[in-house]
């Protein structure tokens, strides 16, 4: 998958290797083209959020893991990885489980959408987040220069700086990676005891989503957020009340590192075109003055 | 007596701003950008982003447009002008990578782009564009202390390469200039539908050409009037009509764009974005316009130094509208910024200011002026003071 995500896998090697073919032309011409791919079928978590019942048990678990103080987190931060926003329902639906102890509000667990195709990893000028080829976004904070493009660039607002510390980093969700690594599932997910969290394979959580919506029709909304957003993400979610209602935002289809890239890619033909033209008009204009001088010196 | 009161007052005030924007630089190096700046997770970019870089690298387009005429479409009447434009450039550009060492979490890994490439992002080729541009501008300006220094063999064996180095240059701008606007073609959902446009690198180049030979033109007026010079009206009022051919094009793409997107009644709705939209196009753009299209005011010295003001007024509305104003909304974050946010900028561009008056008073920025005694002597004060006999050079 690093070849699928060219920008994101640039190595030592890949970067002389770049440096020995000469320019910076080079170098983005072979990054184009080869970005679409299959990139679907590594890691995600399908978050139902009929099923919740805003327990925290995966917002603690996060905590633990990373070694973060506990408590409850109102919004995502340098210790808070992910959390579960309470969101108010202005008509009450009903709860699956809770009933109408839960009908005003639901709990929307929020976390980085390790998106298929990251504005973040794209916008990161010196390759500090990249996407693993499991799924995983993750961040490499010995690389960060702290210009926070990635902020800007995120369409959900995950990445959180550490504005307080002298030094500061980008702060978000990893997927715990490294857990992932190891064979085991992410943390939060392993902590819900309503299994409202459900970790896979990509495809197949979306076709475990599907399943869902056709079984109790009556039950979902028939969308799944992340699937087209963006370009898709790794984590989807299931709702029973409409996703605008729950303060999902509304994005576009289209993977965001795409807007940026139909201007990026112009650039070595800009080089080229440019170069060449500035080159022979200056050459042709000089020439020009020069015969015109002579012959004005020749009249005198 | 007046105009020497009140010109030591200026230099005054520019030496509080500078001091005090460095003594807060100090804070904000010591404290955090937390304790200083009224940036947040939702809105990450502020005044130092949008006035410090993208007003700083627009205003300084000045450099490549006026090197662009004179040594590739050789225009030489626009010589006595290039001068003072490439060091407002090299200027331009040093304080916008002091802006930004300030706003980087971590400044001192900006080397980092040297060797860690990501080509698909537009932060990457923007740091390589601003670091090379800033290099050439260094190379351009470096005739002029050749010339101090009165290195004349090499002076005349560096000219034959300035053609190349300025075709260098003017790609280079090209690229940044335009892919400043390019930096905000991945917010679609956050940047108001009146400034989000897939043609932003279209239009930040077009200001960014305009406002180059618009700040020509007011550092002319302000030049001569801080250093007693004459003006070369003429050689302006060129100007002002080429500004004026940019700005008329950049108007028609900027009003064909909002229209095909169908957004143009945006523009006079009174939301906050209309209001700032409107005022931007309307002093901006419009009425410069208008006044550059008459020919009396094009060619009177005040009408000229009004109307390029108003150009400059513009894209610095522009610029701030894009990154603060359209984003305020999409990011559902509230930003004003801090006073120190505001006083670091302004220190920053006093630092500009009182760095042109000691670099134009130590060095052949001007072209001379025989007739003009005063600055003469001033010249030749300066000589002994910073450069010691020419016999002692190396």
């Amino acid at each position: 998958m690093a070849v699928d995500n060219p920008a994101a896998g640039l190595t030592r090697r890949r970067f002389l290797h770049l440096v020995g073919a000469g320019s910076l032309g080079v170098a983005l011409g072979s990054t184009e083209g080869k970005a679409h791919a299959a990139e679907g079928s590594g890691y995600g978590t399908l978050i139902d959020i009929s099923r919740c019942i805003g327990c925290r048990s995966c917002e603690a678990a996060c905590k633990a893991a990373r070694n973060f103080p506990p408590g409850e987190s109102a919004d995502l931060g340098p210790t808070a990885w992910t959390y579960v926003r309470v969101q108010q329902l202005r008509t009450p639906v009903p709860h699956a489980t809770m009933g109408d102890g839960m009908a005003a509000q639901r709990a929307v667990k929020v976390q980085c959408m390790h998106c298929l195709e990251p504005a973040c990893v794209s916008a990161c000028p010196v390759g500090a987040l990249r996407r693993s080829p499991e799924g995983p976004v993750v961040y490499d904070e010995w690389r960060c220069l702290g210009c926070r493009y990635c902020q800007i660039a995120c369409p959900f607002q995950i990445p959180r700086y550490e504005w307080a510390e002298r030094l500061p980093a980008v702060t978000k969700c990893s997927f715990c990676a490294e857990r992932l690594a190891r064979g085991e599932g992410p943390a939060c997910v392993t902590a819900c005891p309503v299994e409202a969290l459900k970790f896979g394979r990509r495809p197949e959580l979306l076709a475990e989503a599907s399943r869902r919506i056709t079984e109790a029709p009556n039950r979902y909304v028939p969308d799944i957020y992340g699937r087209d957003e963006v370009g898709g993400t790794s984590m989807v979610y299931l709702s029973d009340v409409p996703f605008k209602d729950l303060g999902f935002p509304a994005v576009v289809r289209e993977s965001l590192p795409a807007f940026t890239w139909r201007a990026l890619g112009k650039i070595p033909v800009l080089i080229v075109g440019l170069g060449a033209t500035l080159t022979i008009l200056e050459v042709v204009i000089r020439k020009r003055n020069e015969r015109l001088e002579h012959t004005e010196g020749g009249g005198e | 007596m007046s105009r020497f009161g009140r010109r030591s007052a200026g230099l005054m005030i520019l030496w509080f701003l500078a001091v005090g924007g460095f003594a807060v630089a100090l804070a904000r190096f010591a404290l955090g950008l937390g304790a200083v700046t009224n940036l947040s997770d939702r809105f990450p970019w502020g005044v130092w982003i949008a006035f410090d870089v993208l007003c700083g690298v627009a205003l300084a387009a000045g450099g490549f447009t006026m090197a662009a005429a004179v040594h590739v479409f050789h225009l030489k009447r626009y010589e006595p002008l290039l001068r003072p434009a490439v060091l407002t450039g090299f200027l331009g550009y040093v304080l916008v990578i002091v802006g930004l060492l300030v706003d980087l979490g971590r400044p001192y890994r900006l080397w980092h782009a040297i060797i860690m490439w990501n080509p698909r992002s537009v932060m990457f080729e923007v740091a390589w564009c601003v670091m090379l541009y800033t290099l050439v501008l260094g190379l351009e300006f470096g005739q002029v202390v050749l010339e101090r220094l009165k290195r004349t063999s090499l002076l005349r064996m560096t000219r034959l390469a300035l053609p190349p180095l300025v075709i260098v240059g003017v790609i280079l701008s090209t690229m940044h200039q335009s892919s400043l606007g390019s930096l905000f073609l991945i917010v679609p959902g956050k940047l108001h539908p009146l400034w989000y446009t897939p043609l932003l690198p279209w239009l930040f180049f077009l200001s960014a050409v305009a406002v180059g030979m618009a700040m020509v033109v007011v550092e002319a007026f302000l030049s001569a009037r801080a250093f007693g010079r004459t003006l070369e009206l003429p050689l302006l009022a060129g100007l002002g009509r080429a500004t004026f051919v940019v700005l008329a094009l950049y108007l028609s793409l900027k009003t064909a764009d909002l229209a095909m997107r169908g957004v143009l009644e945006m523009a006079f709705h009174p939301t906050l974005e209309g209001t700032l939209f409107s005022i931007e196009m309307g002093l901006g753009v419009i009425l410069p316009l208008g006044m550059l299209a008459t020919p009396a005011i094009r060619q009177s010295a005040g009408g000229l130094a009004g109307a390029s003001s108003l150009v400059v007024l513009g894209v610095v509305l522009n610029r701030l509208n894009v990154a603060i104003t359209g984003m305020l909304a999409g990011s559902g974050a509230r930003y004003v910024p801090s006073w120190m946010e505001v006083l670091i900028t302004l220190g920053i561009v006093a630092a500009g200011i009182l760095a042109f008056r000691l670099i134009a008073t130590h060095l052949p920025v001007f072209p001379p002026e025989e007739t003009h005694v005063r600055s003469a002597t001033k010249i030749a004060d300066s000589e002994s003071m910073v450069y010691g006999s020419p016999a002692r050079l190396p």
